[in-house]
């Protein structure tokens, strides 16, 4: 039984911010489906009592003392710009023209 | 083609401190062998002449200022990270022509001890594969058989040290990057203990399992190279707060006497070619006969780690790569004045990203959404949790834990490229050790019908010196056994 949907793939596609073609939809659609069933088998692994885990150090809240160190300049910062202005990031627009 | 390529970067390093060799004639001989071979292997994506040769200068000049092991040797850097002002693409169109402003800590390492960094290796698109077939530049080739797989994600790496382009390279392990192409090229190459080795400006895959590391021909390079690389770095804050386990002094002892070393029952058996289960069991035998004492260990969750694997490392992808959005770096397509920023996003992203990289995304968004996390990722968390407890238990028993580092050896290029759960079972054995964030060792075993076998270690969170003395005392023998490293065994290449 599929697990996904070519539909179900525009729309997590479009949350992950990728347009994608036709074709892609698709053959991704198929493709993920066979890799779900692949993967499917973690679920069977470990009862309600198992603690999940997300990281291998158990560590929290690394700190570093509150000094100004030095860092990019505005200039390097925006070196691999697609586009600048005035010392800033110059994007397409955000918000709807009547904004 | 010159002597000096074919010796160890130890060897090296000693000539050019006796002053019998300059760090310029070392890096001159390299870049010859790179311009001379690289056409057919592909392990560059960019090699920086002038700025290697200027570095090998400054080295010859500035002979007492480091005490590095290793001063004056070049050396190949995976493509992953940062270098300042050089191209870093990570094999993706997405940051073609982005030269980073900053270095990586490893690089400012490097810099420091004196290596000279010769350019950047191809891998997988954001180091996302097995074979390096998914790099956007085109594949790199095996030096051992041209018409098959280096491996990956740096395979680059791996086909630069084969291929006697650079006796050094830095890898980055996220699933097996580093070790399943070390085995398939008959390199070393070692997975560090998780933070071990700062990930300052190595572009992240997945944070929770990322580790870079080094690659080199033999295993007391590895270890020099180890040595410079490793320690904490307050700009990583998962980065290890403690001294670095004497991995130098490990892989010099290289002694298994009184070891109790663990053979993983379930990475072995159906899915194993023969001549890969025979390479181990020889050198299994050579480690009992050093005064190593081999007992069967089995790790049941083992057989679930792929199926974690592939749920956590696209769904901590699909967050880290919400990055490449074309508004401060990298490319932008669309940008016309009359599409909206995230209408521009999405068109770069398409356009920018591979196959692998979006099928990676569209499975960890979907593993991540609302009704599905529990299922899938929280599953998959789980299981991190059954992996890291049966490690726990087995070193309860043994020192280190062994096993064949990959199923096969290399493959053909094309053979899995439309089939990507084959694809994903070349790092079946590799796969365990990122989960639980422990140490790995990838050295060459020997042949199977003229293509390397690798041969695993296993080490404890950081016991990474324990990797070095059971690797090191299997070397002995086997390089004894050889003449020499395996790589010396390769076949001329054939330039096409």
């Amino acid at each position: 039984m599929a697990r996904i949907s070519r539909d179900e793939v525009a729309r997590i596609a479009a949350l992950a911010r990728i347009t994608l073609r036709e074709e892609e939809l698709g053959d991704l659609a198929g493709q993920i489906d066979v890799i779900l069933d692949a993967v499917a088998v973690v679920q069977e692994a470990a009862g309600a009592d198992v603690p999940a885990m997300s990281h291998p150090l158990e560590i929290t809240n690394v700190t570093r003392p509150d000094v100004i160190v030095p860092s990019l300049t505005p200039d390097e910062a925006l070196s691999g710009a697609p586009a600048s202005e005035e010392s800033r990031f110059r994007v397409p627009q955000i918000l709807g023209e009547e904004a | 083609m010159s002597d000096l390529i074919k010796k160890s970067a130890s060897e090296l390093a000693a000539l050019i401190a006796r002053k019998e060799v300059s760090s310029r004639e070392v890096t001159q001989a390299h870049l010859d062998q790179i311009s001379q071979t690289d056409s057919l292997i592909h392990a560059f994506l960019h090699v920086d002449s002038e700025g290697a040769l200027t570095q090998a200068e400054m080295a010859d000049k500035n002979q007492n200022s480091t005490k590095s092991p290793l001063h004056g040797v070049p050396l190949a850097l995976k493509d992953v990270l940062a270098q300042k002002g050089i191209p870093t693409t990570c094999g993706s169109k997405i940051l073609e022509g982005w030269r980073p402003p900053y270095d990586a800590t490893v690089v400012t390492k490097l810099k420091d001890a004196g290596v000279v960094i010769l350019g950047k290796t191809n891998m997988d698109e954001f180091a996302m594969g097995s074979s390096t077939e998914n790099s956007a530049y085109g594949p790199t080739r095996n030096p051992w058989d041209t018409d098959r797989i280096p491996g990956g994600s740096g395979g680059g790496s791996a086909a630069a040290l084969a291929a006697f382009q650079a006796p050094l390279a830095i890898g980055t392990d996220t699933g097996g990057s580093i070790r399943q192409p070390a085995a398939v090229t008959g390199t070393v190459g070692v997975k560090p203990t998780y933070g071990g080795v700062s990930r300052y400006g190595l572009v992240a895959f997945s944070s929770s399992l990322d580790q870079a590391g080094p690659c080199a021909r033999t295993v007391l390079d590895t270890a020099l190279l180890h040595q410079v690389i490793a320690g904490h770095d307050p700009k990583d804050a998962t980065s290890i707060n403690a001294p670095v386990p004497d991995v130098v002094a490990a892989a010099q002892r290289a002694d298994v006497k009184g070891m109790k070393i663990g053979v993983v029952k379930e990475l072995s058996g159906e899915g194993y070619e023969k001549g890969v289960a025979e390479r181990f069991a020889e050198s299994l035998a050579i480690l009992e006969s050093q005064g190593a004492e081999i007992i069967e260990v089995s790790c049941p969750n083992f057989t679930f780690a792929l199926g974690a694997y592939y749920l956590i490392a696209p769904s901590e992808a699909s967050s880290n790569l919400a990055r490449f959005d074309a508004m401060r770096y990298g490319l932008r397509i669309g940008d016309d004045g009359t599409k909206s920023a995230e209408e521009v996003m999405s068109l770069t992203r398409d356009a920018g990203f591979g196959d692998e990289v979006k099928r990676r995304i569209i499975l960890g968004t979907y593993a991540l959404s609302a009704g599905y996390y529990d299922a899938f990722y929280g599953s998959a968390q789980k299981v991190r949790t059954l992996i890291t407890r049966d490690f726990a238990a087995a070193y309860s028993k043994v020192d280190v834990l062994v096993s064949p580092t990959t199923p096969t050896v290399a493959f053909k290029i094309g053979e899995k490229s439309n089939d990507p759960v084959a694809m994903y079972l070349s790092d079946v054995a590799t796969i365990p050790v990122n989960l639980a964030g422990v140490a790995s060792m990838s050295l060459p075993a020997g042949l199977s019908d003229g293509l390397p076998v690798g041969f695993q270690i296993i080490a404890p969170a950081m016991k990474d010196d324990r990797l070095y003395l059971v690797g090191g005392a299997l070397e002995r023998e086997l390089s004894a056994k050889w003449n020499g490293p395996l790589t010396h065994q390769i076949p001329d290449l054939v330039l096409r």
